[in-house]
């Protein structure tokens, strides 16, 4: 197996794990939902890259052309990447909601706030 | 139009959500609730009759021919499924009419019951699809509107509840994908049923493996296995009432049906039990879950977060029972997502009858509790029992088939361990039982208005008296848990 030929799944699995951690390490509301985000963008190449064949074209079948691309991952990306946009644009909106709630968007502070309020 | 049934099932509620909010009224959006959550459970009806003794219906979406088209297709497992679903949404929204006006701010209620239509469609819509990715769009689809239903909840918890339920569900959904991903690469479908037939003939199988461990992954957080349940104790603490029960009641169970179809339809029972030890895995897992989550709910100062974590208990008895991987032990966990989405539901909607009438939901605001609303009380108590597992009700009749399955396999520790288990919730129903019975009210309290009203009483004793039902006649439960454990062990869909 030749590594230098598959460097898009290098790619894909960087953004995973990447993403991954940013999720874990950050503390900051907004920072984690950055990191979600990464990590879902990791997806959308998982999905597009081995649908494009170097050389392929549109499947549009004429003879000109014999290489065709796999249009299908395209169109399933497409409606992820919509599916992404909603979930940050909900978790944007309830970091602005816990934000008005508790007066800040760390996550330790949060936490703490809420057990003060307990006792 | 019966062909039309499986569609017409998930895009009833799908077109209803904008038009409550084309409504822009609270009252008219209930209503059109109501009878989309009925029209629902009479379209699962019809189609449960449907594919009764074995059979099967494929519905083509917009007459494009599976497998190039998305295919819904419903066999008698997805079909008991839809029929969980609609009955416990029929049920709740008669409920959340009350509760709601009483925990939602007036003008939020029509995005309210849009946003749990909006839910009611992305989980039937899990339920009937035949497609991969179709699924995971269903999937965001009821989680988005289930991030905001939790977060519709009175207290500034249940914002933190949410984004972090967000946040795991987010992961979780985005593994399940990069598994139906990995699966597409392979084989180059999308659709379960060709997939499923196109598998054995693929030569490298380590994709395959990864594509298992990531929809395993994936789908457990969603159901809320043990490790993977910490987004579940404060979503369903901090959400409103009606909120709780209805995800209690279908979410999970929608996760779990999610995991058995991968494993017995897709990736099949050889290649998933036989060559790999997730039975193991998942045995483990389930009583850990059952044991921890357990222990965990007898040392909750908030009942409603008790409860919650007793929810994670009884989720490891289902993944228990398809952790044996037998006939009986699949009866045994499907019969329990009935069974716990019955209960759990009921217990939750009762809580709810407290949360109109007590200040906060924890132990000392319940205090004389069996006297202020002896109904609602001797309510809980019931679907307690039914927890625990007592004769008459329906958790007896899941944890003597899961007894029964362990005995099968001559794993005698495994029997004594379910019934263990048991005992532990003994012990957090008795917390109740101490606080509801033997205190004296709080004068205060005493001073306030009794018994929960009736619009929210009926629904939550129609529930109890489900639970003992079909705990004493378990005919149509168990037949169709029977057969639906058939149909997946016999692999083909």
């Amino acid at each position: 197996m030749n590594i230098a030929s598959h460097y898009s799944y290098w790619v894909t699995m960087f953004l995973v794990i990447g993403g991954l951690y940013i999720v874990i390490a950050r503390g900051n509301l907004v920072k984690k939902l950055i990191g979600v985000a990464i990590f879902q963008t990791s997806v959308y190449l998982l999905y597009i890259a081995p649908g494009k064949l170097i050389g392929g074209t549109a499947p549009i079948i004429t003879e000109q052309f014999q290489v065709y691309s796999n249009p299908l991952p395209h169109v399933l990306i497409l409606t992820a990447i919509v599916v992404g946009i909603a979930t940050l644009a909900l978790g944007l909106a309830l970091v602005v909601r816990i934000r008005e709630a508790y007066g800040s968007i760390e996550e330790d502070e949060i936490l703490t706030r809420d057990r003060d309020g307990e006792r | 139009m019966i062909t039309q049934l499986p569609i017409l099932q998930v895009v009833i509620p799908l077109i209803a959500a904008p038009l409550m909010v084309l409504l822009r009224h609270g009252t008219a959006a209930w209503l059109l609730a109501v009878g989309v959550s009925w029209a629902s459970l009479a379209i699962a009806l019809g189609l449960l009759s449907e594919v009764a003794g074995g059979g099967l219906v494929s519905y083509a979406l917009g007459s494009w021919p599976p497998p190039w088209g998305i295919e819904y297709r419903v066999d008698s497992v997805n079909a008991y499924l839809a029929v969980i679903v609609s009955m416990v949404a029929a049920v709740v929204v008669v409920y959340m009419r009350r509760s709601v006006a009483e925990e939602v701010p007036q003008e939020h209620h029509y995005l309210f019951y849009s946003m749990y239509a909006l839910c009611l469609a992305g989980l039937l819509g899990i339920a009937l699809t035949g497609d991969g990715f179709n699924m995971f769009v269903f999937f965001e689809i009821s989680s988005l509107a289930t991030y905001v239903l939790i977060a519709l909840g009175r207290d500034r918890r249940a914002l933190m509840a949410a984004y972090q339920y967000l946040i795991m569900g987010t992961i979780g959904a985005t593994f399940f994908v990069i598994g139906v991903g990995l699966l597409y690469l392979m084989t180059g479908t999308l659709n379960l049923a060709d997939m499923a037939a196109r598998l054995p003939d693929v030569t490298d199988p380590r994709p395959v493996l990864a594509a298992l461990a990531f929809i395993t992954v994936g789908v457990s957080l969603k159901l809320a296995l043990f490790p993977l349940h910490l987004w579940l104790p404060n979503a369903y603490a901090y959400a409103p009432s009606a909120v709780t029960a209805f995800l209690a009641a279908t979410a999970t169970k929608v996760s779990v049906y999610v995991l058995l179809r991968f494993y017995f339809s897709v990736f099949g029972e050889t290649a998933v039990f036989r060559a790999l030890p997730t039975g193991s895995i998942l045995l483990a897992l389930s009583l850990a879950a059952v044991f921890v989550a357990s222990v965990v709910a007898i040392f909750q100062g908030n009942v409603k977060r008790m409860f919650a974590y007793s929810s994670v208990a009884q989720i490891g008895y289902i993944t228990l029972g398809v952790s044996f991987d037998s006939a009986t032990g699949l009866t045994a966990g499907i019969v329990h997502l009935f069974n716990h989405a019955l209960t759990k539901g009921a217990l939750f909607l009762l809580l709810g009858g407290i949360a109109l009438r007590a200040a906060a939901m924890r132990f000392d605001d319940l205090r004389g509790m069996g006297r202020l609303m002896p109904l609602t009380s001797f309510g809980i108590v019931l679907g307690g029992l039914s927890l625990i597992g007592v004769p008459g009700t329906v958790g007896f009749v899941s944890k003597w088939y899961l007894v029964v399955a362990a005995l099968e396999q001559g794993a005698w520790w495994i029997a004594f361990l379910v019934v263990a288990g048991s005992l532990l919730a003994l012990a957090y129903v008795w917390r109740f039982v101490e606080a509801a019975y033997f205190h004296a009210p709080d004068p205060k309290m005493a001073a306030g208005p009794g018994e929960a009203p009736l619009s929210m009483l009926v629904p939550a004793w129609l529930m109890i008296a489900a639970c003992v039902y079909f705990g004493l006649d378990t005919g149509l439960t168990l037949g169709g848990a029977g057969e639906a454990a058939q149909v997946l062990l016999k692999g083909k869909w």
